[in-house]
């Protein structure tokens, strides 16, 4: 059997850190500011929280230091794009590059080491029903997201800042209140899942061991058009894909094959839902 | 004292010294002297024994700073330099190992090679945005990863050196490697790259597509309003784009070790030190120049920072990444309408849709 509840389980426990980055990415985008920074937030929150947990002893404490670090964090793009107006697309990229190059110059001087920290006596997040605490967070998260976005007065005042600013204004609503609280939200959530990847998934960290998943996570927004319940979805996709090319290696496939999978899927997904959402535009007649 | 201020003011200068500053409050933080270890960074790589190295490092950050900025000029952003890099790489190195010419000829080859495998990859991702809609950005990141896994299998599967236990192909044969200067590691590489500079300041300056892919990273509206059809413009800087990645990958091969070595492309990251330089020039074609040159220093001067003060070479990455980070927040690029056309539509969202 290919498709079996192990193939499901893993899937579900690779869409965990996606899960928790992208819906940090849809608040982000509701609130009209684009934030690609989710790569560079996600490996910050893996760093602090295997260095917090080895220090305490407390994995809790180390999830608890991610979100705190990785919402400090976000500060660099909240401050940037939405008070100085800077360029959020390069202060993304920035703050990708300045994660990889921060993490790795912590791991030498705090650790010593170089590539990979790895020790028996790092404590993990323990398991419940074969789940890290924070999996079930994150599918929490989801349904809290959408009510918020869709029902509470906070989410569709959210949803008016991202939609326009100036009209939010003139209501009284401060657009760059919002703008701050949707980047730091994200910084939470990216803490969180970068704590789940380093403590929960496995048990270490390596440098740039997000390896391309914030970056998914953005894709995951625009595939699930930054609605929780779109982005759930596009991290299953992805999850999915992950686990499946886990299965196929052992089943022989190289190992190369395997690692691009996910990658290959979310931008097949990508075509066909934009495919479909252009024929539609196409066929009512409006110009996009 | 007016002057000083002046240049003080300005985005480039400021974001510079920043970054020196906050790396330097970094260094004290973990205990080092600053100025040993900037001193350090300026002997290592400005020295006799470093400048060689500054300049063959340099020879790929320029070329990658090059792929990166032409089509930033037009305010595309191609983020598929890894990908295009290593496509590069291993069509140089087939060519070079399989071609039945003469070694002279087979270099040419194996350059025209990778250039052709990095154009042809980069247009697949100028054709995903130009016609099935999805973003540049996304689809040129999203395609680099299957290029290095393929790179990375054929290095690791079909050409691997036989009874060799490293993931690397055989080695290329005698001849087939671009010419060095002195018993130096810079190559003619540093040639052509800087032949590619002279081309897309010339380019920019003085011919009139130079002048719509400046108009029409300006203000792109205005430039399709002009006359300037967008998709073909994409196309063909995507194309150039990627001819440039390869043909670095293509050096990076014809050059020591010989032969393509599994990560040893992608490791250094000269891609993203490419695109960091090409941002703090603003895509300039002599700014990428000395922007590039710029972060070589701080690179290899890195290395020799680490070997004689202890500090981690990572601590050149932070730099890097802070200078862009102020200068992000300072300048109010224009160029990069796309995500922010206005007002109304401020997210990728509404480009996407």
């Amino acid at each position: 059997m290919f498709f079996d509840s192990d193939l499901l389980m893993s899937a579900l426990r690779a869409l965990t850190p996606i899960l928790l980055a992208a819906l940090g990415g849809a608040l982000c985008e509701r609130a009209g500011v684009f934030n690609i920074g989710l790569e560079g937030m996600m490996l910050m929150g893996c760093f602090t929280s295997v260095a917090t947990s080895w220090f305490t002893g407390s994995p809790w404490l180390g999830v608890l230091a991610a979100a705190l670090a990785a919402a400090g964090y976000s500060l660099i793009l909240a401050v940037g794009a939405v008070t100085l107006r800077g360029d959020a697309v390069v202060l993304g990229i920035a703050m990708n590059l300045l994660a990889v190059g921060l993490t790795g110059f912590l791991l030498r001087t705090v650790f010593g080491v170089q590539g990979t920290f790895d020790d028996p006596s790092l404590a993990g997040l323990p398991l419940v029903g074969g789940f890290s605490p924070l999996a079930y967070l994150a599918w929490a998260a989801v349904g809290v997201a959408a009510l918020m976005l869709s029902r509470h007065g906070w989410g569709l005042r959210l949803r008016g800042v991202g939609e326009a600013p100036d009209a939010a204004a003139t209501l009284g609503v401060s657009p760059a209140k919002y703008q701050y609280a949707a980047v730091l939200v994200s910084g939470v959530l990216c803490g969180l899942a970068g704590a789940q990847l380093a403590l929960g998934n496995v048990t270490l960290f390596s440098e740039n061991m997000t390896a391309g998943r914030g970056w998914i996570a953005v894709v995951a927004v625009m595939l699930g058009r930054a609605l929780p319940l779109g982005v759930l979805l596009a991290a299953l996709l992805f999850g999915v894909a992950e686990a499946a090319g886990f299965r196929l290696q052992g089943l022989g496939l190289p190992q190369q094959a395997t690692d691009a999978a996910p990658y290959v899927v979310t931008l097949g997904a990508l075509f066909l839902t934009t495919a479909r959402r252009r024929r539609r535009i196409r066929a009512t007649g409006a110009t996009s | 004292m007016n002057r000083i201020t002046g240049a003080l003011r300005s985005p480039v200068a400021f974001s510079i010294l920043a970054g020196v500053v906050i790396g330097a409050l970094f260094l004290v933080g973990t205990g080092a002297d600053p100025v040993a270890a900037y001193g350090a960074v300026i002997g290592g790589s400005l020295g006799a024994d470093g400048i060689g190295s500054t300049l063959s490092t340099g020879t790929s950050v320029l070329g990658m700073a090059l792929a990166l900025a032409i089509p930033l000029r037009a305010g595309l952003i191609n983020l598929g330099g890894d990908g295009q890099l290593v496509l590069g790489g291993i069509a140089a190195a087939v060519t070079g190992l399989y071609a039945p010419l003469p070694a002279p000829l087979t270099v040419v080859l194996a350059l025209f090679a990778g250039m052709a495998a990095g154009a042809g990859y980069a247009a697949l991702a100028a054709l995903c945005e130009n016609h099935l809609g999805v973003p540049l950005l996304v689809s040129s990141l999203l395609l680099s990863y299957p290029a290095a896994s393929f790179a990375s299998y054929l290095a690791r599967y079909p050409l691997k050196e036989p009874g060799s236990s490293l993931p690397q192909t055989r080695q290329l044969p005698d001849g087939v490697a671009l010419p060095a200067f002195g018993g130096s590691t810079v190559t003619v590489g540093l040639v052509l790259v800087a032949l590619a500079a002279a081309a897309y300041w010339f380019a920019d300056r003085r011919t009139a597509i130079g002048y719509e892919v400046r108009m029409t990273g300006l203000n792109s509206r205005f430039a399709a309003y002009a006359g300037i059809e967008r998709k073909g413009l994409t196309l063909r800087l995507m194309a150039v784009s990627g001819a440039l990645a390869g043909l670095v990958g293509s050096i990076g091969v014809l050059s020591f070790p010989y032969r393509f070595v599994d990560g040893s492309l992608t490791a250094p990251g000269h891609t993203w030190t490419g695109l960091t330089a090409a941002l703090l020039a603003g895509a300039a074609p002599l700014g990428t120049v000395v922007a590039s040159f710029f972060f070589a220093v701080l690179q290899v001067g890195g290395l020799s920072m680490e070997r004689t003060t202890e500090v981690p070479r990572e601590l050149t990455q932070v730099l890097q990444a802070i200078v862009i980070v102020f200068l992000a927040a300072r300048l109010r690029f224009p160029r990069f309408s796309r995500f922010r056309r206005g007002r109304e539509k401020p997210s990728a969202q509404g480009e996407f849709a």
